[in-house]
């Protein structure tokens, strides 16, 4: 009887554990993720203090899960961001890595061009780095990895008609123009092909048509879109192939495809003194004179 | 199980169907559907604007995401939603004039009806027409089927680029930024705020209601996180009426205000407002015959006013200052008023003529303050109390008191389903309603109150 109440007793204990076991992993992983924090200058975000303001405003997109099938996801184009995979397109550190808490504060506050996502700076500074905090909890990565390490842009160069023409140059060189299109509106031949890592279509930025960006306004912002690329959709890093300088000198020459841009008009005044004209990439390279 | 526990049972079982079954919460249904946003993200519980919706409105219905024209919209798409509320009300009014012995109408008893009714309905459309070019037109009727149009309007936003020109041109609310057409309470007697239509008792001013849609052209900017507003209004003093019915006289509306970010609590916002103009007293008249005769057969003839021939414009005036404060799940409106109107809207009398001994301006002042809990996105609860009260009388002999009114209004609303389709709310309110020295016989205070438990619903 003694020894059947014992193995009665192990039993029950064998069950309990190994039933109980994951339901305490789950339950630890859940509140780790709850005690998400962001840190954005002086203000610090609790995943916490966004429960309510993520159901209101996001949840119809972004979903309950955070996985970008929200009510309305059906509808959209783009697609909302999956914040399960944790994988960003508007950051300011390299490619591959996670943004840092002020790149998704700033997405927030901006909204996204072009897309369904709304500039949010109507709410308080601390409801949007709440949010930061409540976007990061979706993903497991931000336990295991950090944030990238933002890169560092130089000052912005003067504008000249020789940095404009080498923009042009790398342009070409880089075939920036077989998704933008050689006037950069978009309709290069590869851009009816394009797709982002879930396999969904994807549209290029229209220059022509654009005076803002998916990741911001200003040519820091535009520096670092290419220098950081856009994860997650076929606009790739040009870290590794472009120096700073560079960069700089492509952002003088993509201001110039930007008639609807009431800015940068010291690019324009200087292409249209150079008679810029669209690129003609399949033309042979200008002959280099022969060296004596 | 006692009739108590299986009563206890049922209860706990509705409240957790009610409240326990949440899902998630939703107003102008067309614009969700135009950008698949909910109700919520722009009402802080539908029709009540929140600051995203504010801003939304203030860039002429535009998410400025550069797919806000019509050509990005699917073909199928068209902006309109409409709102009506079949309900269950009580209206009691204490002092009901009636016949009785004593003489036709001399009496007064307290009077109350019950019953299921409708309320009128709402055709709302409105969005743009290109970029920064937008619209609204709002077919309304009473519970009979009546239409009107509540509002007609086209607006030109952010030109030249700036956030701070907007101009609108039409029939349209008052930039008020506690919105009446957006009350959360829509019962006979809490559906509208008393301040906005006051009228000293016995003055002939129905000029300068606030609340009314004025015919009128608006200039509106805003700074570009809305959090710094002004806006100046020149509207015909006709109180929305069409065809110009009176005088060729004109009114101004003006405010301003400012909002603060309060960190963790929200943002707070402050304004003033001002509501200044002229109204005729008094029209050309015709009098002509009927067509009918008296039983001795002497013509009847009859006197009505020439349509647009109002004279003799006397002024008016209503300002103040108001607050939107937040503390988390706690709101707080506050609005303050001070009145006046010229000696001869006061006194009833017409511009040109002796006014009676002793006229004078009437004046009042009055606040109200709602708050709201918003429990969560889908229940809200509501609490308002208004007070207006005479500072001074048009004519002297009139009590002091005479037209002070005390309102109270509470409910909530419950809004069972959230999606970026549709809305709908579970409604239920009480109000009441005083005011001093107005019943009909007697000249006794006067009170009513409304019951009310209904759907509201838009699509």
């Amino acid at each position: 009887m003694r020894t059947r109440m014992l193995s009665l007793f192990v039993a029950v204990a064998v069950l309990a554990l190994c039933t109980a076991s994951p339901a305490q992993m789950t339950q630890y992983d859940e509140d780790q993720r709850w005690n998400t924090e962001s840190h954005i200058g002086s203000l610090t975000g609790h995943a916490t203090g966004a429960k309510v303001t993520y159901r209101r405003f996001c949840v119809g997109c972004h979903g309950v899960i955070g996985d970008g099938e929200g009510e309305n996801a059906q509808w959209l184009d783009p697609k909302p961001r999956n914040f399960t995979l944790g994988q960003f397109k508007c950051r300011s550190t390299p490619t591959g890595t996670l943004p840092t808490d002020e790149d998704l504060y700033n997405t927030i506050g901006r909204g996204i061009v072009n897309s369904n996502m709304p500039a949010w700076f109507p709410l308080t500074n601390q409801e949007r780095a709440d949010l930061v905090a409540y976007v990061k909890h979706f993903s497991s990565k931000w336990t295991t990895e950090k944030a990238g390490q933002p890169i560092e842009i130089p000052a912005e160069p003067e504008i000249t008609a020789e940095r404009v023409k080498a923009g042009e140059g790398l342009f070409k060189k880089l075939e920036c123009w077989k998704c933008h299109g050689v006037e950069g509106r978009a309709n290069g031949p590869s851009a009816d092909t394009l797709t982002d890592d879930q396999n969904r279509p994807i549209r290029p930025f229209n220059f022509h048509d654009g005076s803002r960006f998916k990741c911001g306004t200003t040519d820091q912002d535009l520096f670092k879109i290419f220098m950081t690329g856009l994860d997650g959709t076929p606009m790739p890093s040009f870290a590794d192939n472009v120096k700073p300088e560079e960069a700089w000198e492509l952002v003088m020459y993509l201001r110039t495809l930007q008639p609807a841009n009431p800015l940068n008009t010291k690019e324009k005044i200087i292409a249209k003194q150079l008679g810029l004209k669209p690129i003609n990439p399949y033309a042979a390279p200008p002959a280099q004179p022969e060296s004596k | 199980m006692t009739a108590f526990r299986r009563c206890l049972a049922g209860a706990l079982l509705f409240l957790f169907l009610s409240f326990g079954c949440i899902q998630d919460a939703s107003a102008l249904p067309a614009f969700a559907r135009k950008y698949g946003l909910r109700c919520s993200a722009c009402h802080l519980a539908w029709p009540v604007l929140n600051d995203f919706g504010m801003r939304f409105r203030d860039n002429g219905y535009q998410l400025m995401n550069e797919k806000d024209a019509p050509i990005w919209q699917n073909n199928g798409y068209w902006p309109v939603t409409f709102r009506i509320t079949p309900n269950w009300h009580r209206e009691s009014s204490n002092k009901v004039q009636v016949d009785t012995a004593a003489g036709a109408g001399a009496g007064e008893v307290q009077v109350t009806s019950h019953g299921y009714d409708i309320s009128g309905l709402d055709f709302h459309t409105g969005g743009t027409l290109e970029k920064n070019l937008s619209f609204y037109v709002l077919p309304s009727s009473d519970s009979t089927g009546a239409f009107h149009f509540e509002t007609v309007m086209g607006r030109l936003d952010n030109l030249f680029g700036s956030t701070w020109l907007n101009v609108k041109l039409g029939k349209f609310e008052l930039d008020n930024m506690i919105s009446e057409k957006r009350i959360l309470t829509i019962s006979n007697n809490g559906g509208f705020y008393q301040l906005y239509h006051f009228v000293p008792v016995g003055d002939t001013n129905v000029f300068g209601q606030m609340g009314d849609n004025q015919l009128g052209m608006e200039w509106m900017g805003h700074s570009f996180n809305d959090h710094t507003r002004v806006s100046a209004a020149l509207v015909s003093s006709n109180d929305g009426q069409v065809g110009l019915p009176n005088g060729n006289s004109y009114s101004g509306f003006f405010t301003a205000s400012q909002a603060f970010d309060a960190g963790g609590l929200g943002l707070q916002r402050i304004g003033g407002y001002a509501f200044i103009g002229e109204a005729p007293t008094n029209t050309l008249s015709l009098t002509a015959p009927t067509g009918e005769v008296t039983a001795t057969g002497v013509p009847i003839v009859s006197t009505t006013p020439v349509p647009g021939s109002g004279f003799g414009n006397k002024s008016f005036s209503r300002e103040g200052f108001f607050g939107l404060f937040y503390v988390k799940k706690f709101d707080f409106d506050v609005f303050y008023q001070h009145g006046s109107d010229d000696a001869y809207f006061g006194s009833a009398t017409v511009a040109g003529t002796p006014l009676p001994t002793g006229a004078r301006n009437p004046t009042w002042n009055g606040a109200f303050i709602e708050s709201h809990y918003t429990w969560n996105p889908q229940l809200i609860f509501i609490q308002r109390s208004e007070w207006v009260r005479m500072s001074q009388q048009a004519l002297p002999t009139n009590p002091s008191n005479l037209g002070n009114i005390d309102a109270y209004t509470f409910g909530y609303r419950w809004y069972p389903i959230m999606t970026s389709r549709a809305g709908f709310a579970w409604h239920n309110e009480y109000s009441w309603v005083r005011q001093r020295g107005t019943s009909p016989v007697t000249a006794t205070d006067l009170s009513s109150s409304s019951l009310m438990l209904g759907f509201d619903f838009d699509f």
